[in-house]
């Protein structure tokens, strides 16, 4: 085996490798063994190191240089500048937009600064198709050490006293959740891993899976000699298939080392690993509607109780934990739970992945403890709004969840304060909105989402969400009253009300927490037929600034209503009752003479 | 009742695989989406008379099939497009304006209803979020992930297909 001197780490997670890093870990190769440097130097293909939006990411180790926007058009100058001649290449490196200074260490920059890895701390470290590379950072130390050393009653009193909880948003108690499942009485128990990562925005699960899928393999294991299970199943989504293709290494590579099967480590535990597929459907994050699903039916929750711990998988005692859950079991067992309790807040433990996104400079994904500020989540690591505009709301939660405005952005955030303040954890996604998102519009994208993915099982949310969704309609169409509000809020409490799953419990929360927080962009939309944003299109008025207009005809030969007249070189002008709205006038004008209000 | 393969109205051949893949699985209703996914995978789709023949091969009713088969957003009952574009409608592509991109391809493909246009050669649709939001707006082609597209860039991204589509075509007619 030879020895490296040097490893550059490309980022192989789903963000990057659709900005060509695959095919620049390919030239990096090429370029390497033409400078006859293949035993010294090698490349790594790892997990997503979270900074997507400055992908693909290349890390050069033991250097310690960090360089960003690599186009594979750049791995001939990388490797002869960095690695030929040891200097390093100032023009990847990453530009701290304040200062403009260059950085060449992750730790400098401020999207890592405030994180605190723990879930993702392997991400971008290791090579997640390399079960070697998992053991070199203490891999399957855990699990050594829960099955050598500890009873599985310790094992959930350890967890119980870490304070984990839940990290798919419900925020349930991961120790007390293995404690009911241990305590049913049967002959055959089964832990799954939730990754049907359904919430549009959130990433976290993907990455962990596509980074370290080992830390999951080896929790669901813990979990597994804790609760007195011999099965486990990962249900996942079929829109991952890196993740499921490095997890079925990842499986293969565990049993190759009796790391999965019979007799773990020499002992009597014995584990198995199964994948399912999910077939694209939000409810099956939900745990009764996932154990249907594995068993081969629609996915329709079911009435709880009897909770999953009782009754679950083939009417066996089942224990259903997220990703991002499972990425912490293995740490708290090596720490210890005093270690995992100090940090975060008092009943929030530990750090929480949030995936950046939307309408913010550094989109990716971020860990940090419980308890920070979404204004340090947003500007201090997401690097604030995109383009200097204002900021208007976060969306946390997913469809469940709801818009926060500007005054909370201050709140220290866990489980507990963002329900206060009408929205929720959720699996960790972070939707930033700028002056330019309608809020009536973000609602009615939700509802739609909801309309789309309710299984139908309940009146009030099938039926329920569909009203609401035409409401919305109305309002954002300009054809809506004031007392239609009244309707669209009386309407979203009684499916809160009658609703068996969480889906259809949670499915008004967009349109309650935005009535809350931006009422006056709904009163716009039913009293002045206005949309503030200028997004809702049928209330858009479109006209032309005769001081801007040079009269070079082009808007009129593109309105395809052909309702603009006007001479050459002379202002144009647009017959307000006759236009569609369809902005051909406004795209095409190169004079930004065409207003839209 | 396990019927002669000949009365289905589908391609025989395709019907021994789905045949020979249900085979090789353990018996049992817990494989009914799995056995979907194949057949989909053969046939590119699920007709009607693909459902009834898994519903007799493993002997539950085709109601159940259908029941299953229109649940999940993944299986179709209509024929796709020989080129899929898949427009991510998660949120973060959402608040990036992807209702834009999505109606720039159909207005450009003359797709007015369903999904499929009219010489069967594309078929455009939602996902759900795939979770690249460092790149939204997303769009798939083919499978392959294109980001940060602008409307704009519609007309270039049809343009490719198209020169691969003739460039394919052209190899086809040397072999």
């Amino acid at each position: 085996m030879s020895n490296f001197r040097m490893d550059l780490l490309v980022c192989g997670g789903t963000g990057c490798q659709s900005t060509d890093s695959f095919e620049l870990a390919e030239k990096l190769n090429a370029e390497i063994k033409a400078a006859k440097l293949q035993d010294e130097v090698r490349v790594v293909l790892t997990g997503c190191f979270g900074f997507c939006e400055q992908g693909p990411i290349v890390k050069v180790m033991p250097d310690n240089i960090f360089y960003v926007r690599v186009s594979p058009d750049q791995a001939a100058l990388l490797v002869k500048e960095h690695i030929q001649k040891g200097r390093v290449v100032q023009e990847l490196l990453y530009e701290e937009p304040e200062t403009k200074q260059k950085l060449d260490e992750q730790s400098d920059m401020p999207f890592y600064k405030k994180q605190n890895r723990i879930a993702l701390k392997n991400c971008g470290l290791i090579d997640p198709e390399n079960i070697n590379e998992y053991i070199a950072v203490d891999g399957y130390q855990a699990l050594g050490k829960v099955l050598t050393t500890m009873s599985p009653a310790e094992v959930i009193e350890e967890i119980k006293k870490s304070g984990l909880r839940g990290r798919g948003g419900g925020g349930f108690p991961t120790g007390l959740k293995w404690e009911y499942t241990k305590k049913s009485d049967a002959d055959i128990k089964f832990i799954i891993c939730n990754a049907d990562e359904g919430d549009p925005g959130a990433f976290m699960d993907r990455s962990i899976l596509e980074g370290d899928p080992h830390s999951v393999i080896e929790a669901m294991a813990i979990a597994g000699y804790a609760i007195g299970a011999q099965k486990g199943y990962v249900y996942i989504r079929a829109e991952y298939p890196l993740a499921i293709h490095r997890l079925k290494i990842a499986v293969e590579q565990a049993y190759e080392l009796g790391l999965l099967g019979k007799n773990i480590l020499g002992t009597d535990f014995g584990f198995d690993i199964y994948l399912k597929y999910g077939a694209g459907a939000f409810v099956c994050g939900e745990e009764t509607a996932l154990i249907n699903s594995l068993e081969g039916g629609r996915g329709e929750p079911t009435v709880k109780p009897p909770f999953p711990a009782e009754i679950g998988l083939w009417k066996k005692p089942t224990s259903i934990n997220n990703v991002e859950t499972f990425a912490n079991i293995c740490p708290i067992i090596l720490n210890g739970a005093d270690w995992f309790k100090s940090i975060g807040t008092e009943k929030s433990a530990g750090t929480k992945v949030f995936a950046l996104a939307g309408k913010i400079n550094n989109v990716g994904l971020v860990e940090v403890p419980m308890g920070t500020t979404l204004r340090e989540i947003i500007f201090d690591l997401g690097g604030g709004i995109k383009d200097d505009r204002k900021f208007k709301a976060v969306q946390t939660g997913g469809p469940s969840g709801g818009c926060i405005p500007e005054q909370y952005l201050d709140t220290h955030i866990d489980y507990d304060t963002l329900g206060e303040i009408g929205s929720m954890m959720g699996s960790g996604g972070m939707i930033v909105m700028d002056e330019d998102n309608c809020m009536v519009n973000i609602a009615k994208f939700y509802l739609e989402f909801t309309v789309d993915e309710s299984c139908g099982r309940c009146t009030a949310c099938r039926v329920g969400n569909k009203r609401l969704l035409e409401i919305l309609t109305h309002i954002t169409e300009g054809e809506a009253e004031m007392e239609t509000l009244e309707r669209l809020k009386d309407l979203s409490q009684i499916i809160k009300d009658s609703s068996l799953c969480g889906l259809g419990q949670t499915s008004p929360n967009p349109i309650l927490s935005t009535m809350k927080y931006f009422w006056d962009e709904y009163v716009a939309h039913v009293k002045n037929k206005n949309c503030p944003a200028g997004v809702c299109t049928k209330l858009l008025k479109y006209h032309i600034d005769p001081e801007k207009c040079k009269g070079c005809t082009l808007c009129a030969k593109a309105c395809p209503a052909g309702i603009i007249s006007g001479k050459v070189k002379e202002a144009h002008v647009i017959d307000k009752e006759a236009c569609i709205k369809c902005g051909a006038c406004e795209k095409i004008c190169k004079f930004g003479a065409v207003l839209r209000k | 009742m396990a019927k002669n393969m000949s009365e289905y109205k589908v391609d025989t051949e395709k019907l021994h695989k789905l045949g020979d893949y249900m085979d090789s699985l353990e018996r049992g209703e817990g494989e009914l989406i799995n056995i979907l996914r194949e057949a989909q995978e053969i046939f590119g789709y699920l007709p009607q008379d693909v459902q009834l023949f898994i519903a007799r091969k493993m002997g539950i009713p085709a109601a159940k099939v259908f029941g299953v088969a229109t649940f999940y957003s993944f299986f179709t009952m209509e024929p796709r497009g020989k080129h899929v574009i898949s427009v991510c409608m998660g949120t973060a592509c959402f608040v990036k304006a992807a209702d834009k991109v999505l109606d720039e391809f159909r207005s450009r493909l003359k797709i007015v209803n369903g999904n499929t246009s009219e010489d069967g050669m594309y078929t455009v649709d939602t996902v759900r979020c795939i979770g690249a939001c460092g790149l939204a707006p997303v769009i798939l082609v083919n499978g392959k992930v294109y980001g940060r597209v602008k409307p704009e860039d519609v007309a270039t991204i049809l343009e490719d297909i198209e020169t691969d589509e003739n460039m394919h075509s052209e190899v086809g007619l040397q072999q």
